[in-house]
């Protein structure tokens, strides 16, 4: 193992700390937030809003997706199209066929 | 004959095939529970009342959950480090850790499983307690899958580590791509299921 090589894994294990703390902190704000009984639309928000800082930096930094090859990102490009599809279908559903018929 | 590409990188991909594969079955995971996702929203969006998930489930247990499942995917982060450093005897460390934690998720989750069936609360009594029981039972699933892999390069998977250390890293980076997958669905599950 080279010194550069040591100073590297040293560097990301400090990072690892450092998401931990924030995970840590970010789960407290989350169940704090709920304690609140915000309106439904703006708890969803806010909970799915902090969700997605969390998963991003598990993502980011445990996966190491912030450093990843250009053919992981494609692959994770297509999977977000059809999961945000997948997400829309509900939506499509409640909306009458507006999305299919349009205005009619 | 050996395997292809478990060390040394494609030169068309840029990656070792296990690398590849591993995020092509996560994608593959990611559509799984995008599907019971959507079926949520959907029997939620059109249910007449929905009740908030901390009426009817233990949010100090599932939060105690979190920071239990949180801490595995920084002990298998750790794990995948000390190997890194040529450090065996703190992967071993670490990685015992990893599978003892994901032990102590699935013990909570039990008492948290009985405490609903002694109620009379079960898949069949609502929908909101169907899909509660489908989502985390699925995960519990996954979980147990994960520990199984940590285990096996803990105990007897681990011999690879003084034939071929670099596959043997590899692995353990694939399966710790799992495991903090399976973090990563937590992160979402808790807040959809216990809080709003």
């Amino acid at each position: 193992m080279t010194t550069d090589h040591a100073v590297d894994i040293d560097k990301q294990v400090r990072i690892y700390i450092t998401v931990f703390v924030s995970l840590m902190a970010l789960t407290i704000i989350t169940v704090a937030i709920s304690r609140f009984h915000l309106p439904i639309h703006l708890a969803v928000t806010v909970a799915l809003f902090v969700a997605i800082i969390k998963g991003s930096l598990v993502a980011c930094y445990f996966m190491h997706l912030i450093a990843e090859k250009k053919l992981i990102y494609a692959v994770l490009a297509v999977t977000a199209f059809f999961f945000a599809a997948l997400l829309a279908l509900p939506v499509i559903t409640h909306s009458d066929g507006f999305w299919i018929h349009g205005l009619h | 004959m050996d395997i292809p590409y478990t060390v040394e990188v494609r030169r068309d991909t840029g990656l070792t095939n296990g690398k590849i594969g591993i995020w092509l079955f996560l994608a593959s995971e990611v559509m799984l529970f995008g599907a019971l996702f959507a079926s949520y929203i959907l029997i939620r969006t059109g249910a007449p009342t929905w009740p908030r998930g901390d009426t009817i489930l233990n949010v100090p247990l599932a939060t105690f959950n979190t920071i239990v499942l949180i801490s595995s995917s920084v002990t298998m982060v750790m794990a995948w480090a000390s190997l890194m450093r040529h450090r065996f005897g703190t992967y071993r460390i670490y990685m015992g850790a990893t599978i003892l934690l994901g032990g102590v998720f699935l013990v909570v989750k039990y008492f948290e499983y009985s405490h609903k069936f002694e109620t009379g609360l079960f898949p069949s009594t609502n929908n909101f307690l169907a899909i509660y029981f489908t989502l985390t039972g699925l995960h519990m699933l996954h979980v147990m899958g994960g520990m199984a892999v940590n285990a096996y390069f803990w105990g007897p998977g681990a011999k690879l580590y003084k034939t071929n250390p670099e596959w043997f890293i590899n692995r353990v980076e694939h399966s710790g791509l799992f495991w903090h997958f399976v973090d990563l669905v937590w992160i979402f599950l808790f807040p959809t299921l216990y809080l709003l």
